[in-house]
């Protein structure tokens, strides 16, 4: 089934987030192919009467109480931002819209 | 006078307790071999010297004092994996995008080393952001094997284990989501254990694949391993995957099993942990132990797992899955290293090549297969399939594990290879992890201690144990009374002094 | 900008169109903590002080669920008349944008909590519509951007933008309606009444503040019209950022009218998101994106199942609270109300306000004329709904008990509902701040009285040659030197003593 393009790599990248150069899609092209070829095998053995699993343990209802806990100060939140502006983490124009 | 380097912590634990010797020296020996032979080794990507001079100053003051030693570790240096997060070191991953970040807090397991009164010595070299199985993923240089400096130590924690081979460190924490604690530690001739999933809060664990990761101890002995367990492991509110349940008596079982006495026990060797895969020397080696454990009076039996050959492939599929989504974080918008913010470029430009910039080759490749693999359209074929795989390996344990109480393998393929050997082929690379994906994803515990030297190369292998969920303590039963009948192993290793890079 | 849209008269579009609403509900749980860490669920203060690891979404930082929000989204699916899941999970939704601290938000996909219910809801004329629910499912809240530099302050033009995570990580539950169909020239006004009628339940239900004006329940408004006769929907559009009812009934109106004249020019209608401009009541299409979007759903591994039992979903039936409607029939009965009174009081949006000041302790009498006259002129002089007024029927009724005992005048009173209003705290404390207690206190009011007389003898030797009447000076002089605060009877009295004594 797979055969993965260089176009689909690129989209891949996009939605990835990922500024990939001309010569790493190559790169990843060739490679994802390989490796998608050989991860397809589950397939063969995922048949429809089998429940998939998302959780190594079976727990369920964990909850906490609802009540405050300390969080960080402003200072400790913007401690590692790579850039700061009154209290806020200051980030370049936004080109999307909100969700 | 002995070289406090060498022995095992439940040793210097006991010394220090004593006040035979104090904790200072203890720390102050173990900070002068990493100053002698970390330049070679490059266990460690930070050291923080100062930080545990003042924990074994505070450990050495409440013992002067008459109080009880913190724990059964109290004094006793460590190396902890830098994928744990602590909010006076910095926490990088190994990734060039969170070099210098300071987390402002403490990982759960970072924090009960610290009220356990154990000496953090630094942060050892990894994988980035655990991806990997040499350690040469590092985005600050690969770490190296002690018993042979052009090999690699494995990974993605072979800082860690290269620290205990080494002599840097008596104790070191790993992180194991596909085998990253226990292949560490079979190539290089140590302990590790990775616990079962929710037996050691994953709070402060950056995440690589959040339903496989699983800290744990390494060692040079399975008691050390067990003691550091101890310490480690119980629950934790802040995860919510962790266990709300007694830890399992890990202590008592390796001292039980000392003795090496293992009549009774039921073992079982999986049938299709063999093949093309496998190096000669390693299933030699196998071979010997399976003999070992016939003769100190377990029943060795065979079992099959024929789902077993569909957890490499299930493991490429949702670790990479898992990953591309916790790795989204990565963004430069609130943390991390940040790119082109010109004042020209977007908010996603910025993104685009913060992340392109800070992330190795690795990392994007599982990024890239982990968003194909949840695509829309791709989902059912690929992340779903993988999911129904590990229903499957899951039933598998279950049904071996009526019939025999641990099962034991090969702990990899093979001995450590070359470093540079198997970059180019990320296929290759993967195969390192053939044994240990199986435990990873259906939550078992497992452990890897050491069998000896393989007869074609010389180099350590592992003899990997599983037990069921909860039922920790099995694997140091049996790890304990084999360890005692091979007998040590890392005393064989070659001087490091006096080699330079 | 774009070129004005060509509208469609209504009567026309309702005569050869058949609209399909659905409406998609987000409200902010009034919890003390969000969803998913212990930091406080606060509005407004000071940007980054209610965050933590977890929220921030700093790398190993891990949610764990608040329990009293998934009860509190299990009583809304009930209300709701809903099903509740028997066994559900939370996924993570995969995007980038900087609001959003993981670039993943953790909602509810295909495992909704609640699903499958229905909303009576009545328009203004008493006719009853029944709204389907899709579903009531859990989720979390974004950050908030400021976006700095270029004319408008909005995200267009913006020289950077800054961050406040304070809102990220507050509960959210999203209520989806089934399509609504068959409304026909109504579907404008029932759009509004469902979203009143679930802002009143949810009220009653004490769950959210469910403030339009500040964010707490936002809707967004799924529009498309099909040709009369026809039997497959159309295709639609999604209108965000309609922050009041009315607006509420104003985007559907006006979607329906442009999208009828799209179609009746033979134009197709594209489907997209749709932004609300509040001050001209028309919508303007959103920059389409690049790509579709593909949010890669997948179970959320670091959260763990949630599986109600039935004994708990009865437990949290039996804690509804009366229903605005049933509410609405009791108090029909207990105060004697025709259908038509019963209904401007409902029209006036005031019914449910009346009710919880009278279960609060106040007369009904006294409750109705409060919010019927004086609350009503400054609602429509504030423009905001009467329910949006920053005070509670508690605070009303508070009021009322002041003036009962005598402690207030009547205008007094009004100026304590002042401030409140303005935001200076409850009754008492504005009561205390503006020191408006009415003066009982004969000593200090008698002082007043013998300066007033004193000021003007000629109305004193008035009142003493028998005419009482021209007492009214003095009475309003003692006012004046009272600001207001004394008793006007009791002065009356005291200086007719005074001066006939």
């Amino acid at each position: 089934m797979p055969n993965i393009s260089r176009d689909e790599v690129a989209h891949l990248a996009k939605l990835a987030r990922l500024a990939v150069t001309e010569e790493e899609l190559d790169v990843f092209a060739g490679q994802l192919d390989q490796i998608l070829d050989a991860v397809a095998a589950v397939g063969e053995v995922a048949k429809d009467d089998i429940p998939p699993t998302s959780h190594a343990v079976p727990l369920t209802n964990v909850f906490r109480a609802d009540e405050v806990r300390p969080g960080l100060t402003q200072q400790q939140a913007l401690a590692g931002a790579p850039a700061a502006e009154e209290g806020r983490f200051r980030v370049p124009r936004i080109l999307g819209e909100e969700q | 006078m002995t070289d406090l380097t060498r022995l095992p912590a439940a040793e210097l634990a006991a010394k220090i307790h004593a006040r035979e010797v104090t904790a200072v020296e203890v720390t102050q020996a173990h900070l002068d071999r990493i100053a002698e032979v970390d330049g070679l080794v490059h266990a460690f990507l930070h050291v923080d010297a100062e930080g545990a001079l003042a924990t074994a100053r505070a450990v050495d003051a409440d013992l002067a004092e008459g109080r009880e030693p913190a724990s059964a570790l109290a004094g006793v240096p460590l190396a902890l994996k830098d994928v744990l997060t602590t909010k006076d070191m910095p926490t990088t991953c190994g990734s060039r995008t969170l070099e210098n970040w300071v987390p402002p807090y403490d990982a759960t397991v970072t924090r009960r080393l610290r009220r356990a009164g154990v000496v953090i010595l630094g942060k050892t070299n990894m994988d980035e952001f655990a991806m990997g199985s040499s350690t040469e993923n590092s985005a600050f240089g690969p770490t190296r094997n002690p018993w042979d400096p052009e090999r690699i130590p494995g990974g993605s924690g072979g800082g860690s284990s290269a620290s205990l081979a080494a002599f840097e460190a008596p104790l070191a924490i790993g992180t194991d989501t596909g085998g990253s604690i226990r292949q560490p530690g079979a190539v290089t001739g140590t302990v590790g254990v990775k616990p079962t999933y929710g037996g050691v809060s994953r709070y402060g664990l950056v995440a690589f694949s959040s339903s496989l990761d699983q800290a744990g101890p390494c060692a040079r002995t399975v008691l050390d391993a067990a003691l550091l367990h101890e310490v480690i492991a119980g629950h934790d509110p802040l995860d919510s995957t962790s266990i709300d349940a007694p830890v399992p008596p890990v202590v008592a079982a390796a001292r039980e099993g000392a003795s090496g006495d293992l009549s009774g026990v039921r073992v079982g060797y999986v049938r299709e942990f063999a093949g093309e895969h496998y190096q000669r020397g390693v299933l030699g080696s196998f071979e010997r132990a399976l003999g070992q454990l016939r003769e100190q009076g377990a029943e060795v039996v065979e079992v099959s797992c024929p789902n077993f050959a569909y957890a490499l492939p299930a493991y490429y599929l949702i670790a990479p899955s898992e990953c591309s989504s916790n790795l989204a974080r990565f963004d430069a918008m609130r943390y991390g290293l940040r790119v082109a913010d010109d004042g020209e470029h977007s908010a996603e430009e910025v993104m685009s090549a913060s992340r392109e910039a800070g992330f190795g080759p690795e990392v994007k490749r599982r990024i890239m297969l982990g968003t194909y693999a949840l695509s829309s359209g791709y989902y059912d074929a690929y992340y779903g399939s993988a999911q129904k795989v590990r229903t499957l390996i899951s039933r598998d344990f279950a049904a071996a594990f009526e019939r025999v109480d641990v099962l034991v393998s090969p702990t990899t393929p093979t001995t450590a290879f070359r470093i540079g050997e198997r970059v180019d082929d990320p296929l290759a690379m993967y195969y390192a992890d053939l044994c240990t994906i199986p435990a990873n994803l259906a939550g078992n515990a497992a452990m890897s201690v050491p069998s000896g030297l393989s007869d074609d190369d010389g180099l350590p292998v592992g003899l990997q144990i599983m037990a069921p969920a909860l039922a920790d303590e099995r694997l140091y039963r049996v790890g304990a009374a084999y360890e005692t009948v091979r007998g040590p192993l890392l005393d064989r290793v070659p001087e490091l002094k006096g080699v330079s890079v | 900008m774009t070129a004005v849209a060509e509208l469609m008269d209504y009567a026309e579009v309702v005569e050869r169109f058949d609209p399909v609403l659905g409406l998609e509900v987000h409200v902010e749980l009034s919890t003390r903590t969000k969803m998913f860490c212990g930091c406080a669920n606060l509005f407004g203060g000071k940007p980054n002080t209610h965050v933590c690891p977890t929220c921030l979404g700093l790398p190993g930082a891990l949610p764990v669920m608040n329990g009293r929000a998934v009860e509190s989204a299990i009583r809304i699916g009930l209300a709701l008349n809903c099903e509740i899941a028997e066994w559900c999970r939370f996924a993570r939704k995969n995007y980038f944008y900087p609001d959003m601290p993981k670039n993943f938000q953790t909602s509810q996909y295909d495992e909704p909590i609640a699903f499958d219910g229905h909303l009576d809801v009545v328009l203004d004329d008493g006719e009853v519509v029944r709204v389907g629910i899709e579903r009531a499912h859990m989720e979390e809240d974004t950050g908030k951007s400021l976006h700095v530099g270029g004319a408008t302050g909005r995200i267009h033009g913006a020289e950077h933008s800054l961050l406040d995570y304070n809102r990220a990580g507050v509960p959210l539950i999203e209520i989806v309606t089934k399509p609504i169909t068959g409304t026909g020239e109504r579907a404008p006004e029932v759009a509004r009444a469902y979203v009143t009628a679930l802002r009143d339940l949810l009220r009653a239900m004490d769950v959210s503040d469910v403030r339009m004006d500040q964010g707490s329940l936002r809707c967004d408004a799924n529009v498309s019209l099909m040709r009369k006769g026809a039997s497959e929907f159309g295709t639609r559009t999604e209108t965000k950022n309609v922050n009041s009812l009315r607006s509420v009934e104003r985007a559907v109106r006006y979607e329906m009218t442009r999208q009828a004249a799209v179609l009746a020019g033979g134009g197709t209608v594209k489907q997209e998101t749709r932004h609300f401009q509040e001050a001209d009541g028309t919508t303007s299409s959103g920059r389409t994106k690049e790509t579709a979007e593909d949010y890669r759903y997948f179970p959320e591994p670091d959260l763990v199942p949630v599986a109600p039992s039935r004994e708990w979903v009865e437990q949290l039936r039996a804690t509804l609270p009366e229903l605005p409607w049933e509410r609405r029939k009791r108090i029909q009965q207990e105060w004697n109300l025709t259908d038509e009174e019963l209904r401007d009081l409902i029209n006036t949006g005031a019914a449910d306000l009346v009710a919880a000041t009278v279960d609060a302790g106040a007369e009904p009498g006294e409750a109705r004329s409060w919010w019927v006259q004086y609350l009503t002129q400054q609602a429509n002089a504030r423009e905001v709904e009467l329910a949006d007024l920053p005070i509670t029927p508690a605070q009303v009724a508070r009021v009322i008990e002041l003036v009962k005992s005598g402690e207030l005048t009547n205008k007094l009173a009004r100026e304590v509902v002042q401030g409140v209003l303005a935001g200076e705290g409850g009754p008492d404390e504005v009561v205390d701040r503006r020191g408006l207690k009415v003066v009982s206190d004969d000593s200090a009011l008698l002082a007043a009285v013998d300066e007033a007389l004193a000021a003007q003898p000629d109305v004193a030797e008035k009142i003493r040659g028998g005419k009482v009447q021209a007492a009214g000076a003095i009475v309003g002089a003692v006012m004046k030197a009272t600001k207001g605060q004394a008793d006007a009877k009791r002065v009356r009295e005291l200086i007719l003593e005074r001066v006939g004594g």
